[in-house]
C-alpha cells in the first residue's frame, strides 16, 4: 500500500479532496459531509484501515478540524484524515459503528469542543458534570475561577 | 450522573417469565477495586451483568488545555501526573515529540539511559498490577511480594532522578542529570533479585486452581473487537494483535536489542495475566543487554534555553506499561503548543470493558477490570 494508491482512489470518489505529504504520514483534507462515505470506503478492503488510534479535534478559531489517525493492522500503512467542520453549526456524522473506539472518543470531543455527532448512540457528557456550560477546549472558552493564565 | 442507588423494577417482567427485574448499582467513585476514582454504573439482572457504564472525570484536570499555556520545557512535568505508573515513559513520549519537531539528535548515552529507565518503569508498573490484581481477587500476600521488587526499583529511581513516582527525568535533548554512580551495580543486583523471585509468582498465583478458575474464559475479547475498540498494550496482545510500538516503529535503541513481542491468542483474563508476567521477563532481558554497554559521553544534547517548534503537526507513539501513548502536538511556531492531544491507552481499553463483561457474573467484573490494568488519571487526563 502506498500513498499514491490511496490518493488515486480517494480522488476518484472525492475529487475535491486535497493532500499534504509534508509530515510523517499522508494527510487527506475533506469536508465534514464527505467523511462518513470516505470512512466506509477506507475501512474495507483493499485499504483495511481497521485501527483508529487517535480521534481528536482542533479549534482554528475560524473553523474546527476533526482529525482521525488511522492505520491498518494487516499492511501497517498510516493515514490522517482531516475533516473541516463549521464552527457555528458544528456537526459531523458518527463513525462509532465502523470503529467502536470512536464511541468514547466522540463523546469526549462532543463535550470538550461542542461537536454534534449525528446518529451517535449516546452523546451524554462523559468527563464533565452534566450541568457544565461551554466547551472548554475551544479557544474562546473563559473560566475566571479555574483557569490560570501564565 | 447517578446520585443515589436506584432500584428499577420492570413491570413487564413477572415471576412467570423467570426474571426478578433489574438492579442498578454503583461501583465507585470510591471503591477499593477501581484503584482510583472511577465510577461504574452497572445494570444487573440477578447476578448477571446487562450493562456497564463508566462515568469519568473525577480526576479530570484538563491537562490538554493546561499544556496550551505551558512552554515546551514545562509541559513535560504535567504529563508525569497522567499515567503515574509510567511517568518516565510519558515524559519520554513528550520529549521525543519535541525532539522530532526540532530535529534534535539525542546522544547515545541518553538513549541508553532512557530505554533502561523505561523498562525499569515497565517492570515496576507490572509488579504493582500483579500485586493489586491478586488483592482484588482476595489474595493479600502477593502484594507484599510484588512490593519487595518494586521498592528496589523505586530506590534506584530515587537515587538517579530524585523522585520515586513522578520522576520528570526526561527533558528535550536527553535526560536531566547523569546516572548515579551506583546505578549499574544496583540494577544488576535488582536483576538477580528479580530472577530469584519471579518463579515464586507462578507458585503463589499463576498455578493456583482457584485463581485459574476465576480467570480462564472470563472477560473474553476477540482479536477483531480488540482492534475495533482501539485496545493496545497487553490487553490487545492477549487477543493476538501485534501492537507493540517498540517493534512496529522502534524508537531510541529498541531496534538494537533483542526481545520478543509477547502474544497470546486466547483473549481472556488469564491470557492478559500471562502476557504481563512474560513482559516483565522480556523487560529484564532488554535491561541485561543494555546495562553493561552504556556508552560514555553527554547525557543531554545542547539545546536553546527557549524551545520554539516550527509550524506543523507532530505525532509520536511510545509503548507504555498499559499500551500505546500518542502525543500529538499542533504548533503555530511559538513557544507553547497550539493544541496538544494525549492519546491515552487506558481510555480506549476502558471502552472495551462493557463489551467484555456483558453476560458474565458481577463477581467476574473485578477480575476482568483487574486485568485491564486501569490507571484513572491516565483515562481522565
Amino acid at each position: 500500500m502506498t500513498n499514491e494508491e490511496i490518493k488515486e482512489f480517494i480522488t476518484s470518489i472525492l475529487p475535491s479532496a486535497t493532500y499534504d505529504e509534508t509530515g510523517e504520514w499522508l494527510n487527506i483534507n475533506i469536508e465534514a459531509a464527505q467523511w462518513r462515505r470516505l470512512a466506509q470506503w477506507i475501512r474495507n478492503a483493499p485499504f483495511d484501515m481497521d485501527y483508529l488510534f487517535c480521534l481528536t479535534c482542533i479549534d482554528w478559531k475560524a473553523h474546527l478540524t476533526m482529525v482521525y489517525h488511522l492505520t491498518s493492522t494487516s499492511h501497517r500503512h498510516t493515514i490522517v484524515v482531516k475533516a473541516k467542520v463549521d464552527r457555528g453549526d458544528a456537526q459531523i456524522e458518527t463513525v462509532s459503528d465502523i470503529w467502536r473506539t470512536a464511541e468514547f472518543h466522540e463523546r469526549e470531543v462532543a463535550e470538550l469542543f461542542g461537536v454534534n455527532f449525528i446518529n451517535h448512540p449516546d452523546l451524554r457528557k462523559l468527563i464533565l458534570t452534566d450541568d457544565f456550560e461551554g466547551y472548554p477546549l475551544r479557544k474562546d472558552f473563559e473560566d475566571p475561577v479555574n483557569m490560570i493564565r501564565l | 450522573m447517578y446520585t443515589e442507588t436506584q432500584i428499577l423494577k420492570d413491570t413487564t417482567q413477572t415471576a412467570a417469565n423467570g426474571s426478578e427485574g433489574e438492579l442498578v448499582i454503583n461501583v465507585g467513585p470510591q471503591h477499593p477495586a477501581t484503584h482510583g476514582v472511577l465510577h461504574l454504573v452497572i445494570t444487573l439482572n440477578g447476578e448477571t451483568i446487562k450493562k456497564v457504564e463508566p462515568h469519568l472525570g473525577y480526576i479530570h484536570r484538563s491537562i490538554e488545555k493546561m499544556c496550551e499555556s505551558l512552554t515546551y520545557r514545562q509541559f513535560i512535568y504535567v504529563t508525569s501526573r497522567m499515567d503515574y505508573l509510567s511517568a518516565h515513559i510519558n515524559n519520554h513520549a513528550c520529549a521525543m515529540t519535541v525532539e522530532k519537531a526540532m530535529q534534535i539528535e539525542v546522544p547515545q548515552r541518553a538513549q541508553y539511559i532512557r530505554v533502561l529507565m523505561d523498562e525499569l518503569t515497565r517492570v515496576a508498573s507490572h509488579e504493582l498490577w500483579w500485586g493489586a490484581m491478586a488483592m482484588d481477587l482476595g489474595a493479600f500476600t502477593p502484594f507484599f511480594y510484588a512490593f519487595r521488587e518494586r521498592e528496589t526499583i523505586n530506590e534506584i529511581m530515587e537515587e538517579t532522578c530524585g523522585a520515586r513516582l513522578t520522576m520528570n527525568y526526561m527533558v528535550p535533548g536527553g535526560v536531566m542529570a547523569d546516572l548515579h554512580p551506583d546505578f549499574v551495580r544496583k540494577v544488576k543486583a535488582f536483576i538477580q533479585l528479580f530472577k530469584d523471585h519471579i518463579d515464586e509468582y507462578d507458585e503463589l498465583v499463576t498455578g493456583n486452581v482457584i485463581f485459574q478458575n476465576r480467570m480462564k474464559g472470563i472477560g473474553y475479547l476477540s482479536k477483531e473487537d480488540a482492534i475495533s475498540f482501539g485496545c493496545s498494550g497487553p490487553v490487545a496482545r492477549a487477543s493476538g494483535v501485534n501492537c507493540d510500538i517498540r517493534k512496529l516503529s522502534p524508537y531510541e535503541v529498541y531496534s538494537q536489542v533483542e526481545f520478543d513481542e509477547v502474544l497470546q491468542t486466547e483473549g481472556d483474563s488469564f491470557a492478559r495475566y500471562l502476557v504481563r508476567i512474560a513482559e516483565m521477563k522480556q523487560s529484564i532481558r532488554i535491561i541485561e543487554q543494555l546495562i553493561d554497554g552504556i556508552p560514555e559521553g553527554d547525557f543531554q544534547a545542547k539545546t536553546k534555553a527557549v524551545l520554539k517548534l516550527p509550524k506543523g503537526e507532530f505525532y509520536s507513539r511510545v509503548e507504555t506499561a498499559r499500551g500505546e501513548l500518542g502525543v500529538y502536538i499542533v504548533s503555530e511556531g511559538g513557544t507553547t503548543p497550539y493544541r496538544i492531544k494525549f492519546r491515552s491507552p487506558g481510555f480506549s481499553n476502558l471502552s472495551a470493558l462493557d463489551h467484555m463483561v456483558r453476560g458474565s457474573k458481577i463477581g467476574d467484573l473485578m477480575a476482568t477490570m483487574g486485568t485491564l490494568d486501569l490507571v484513572i488519571p491516565d483515562i481522565d487526563r
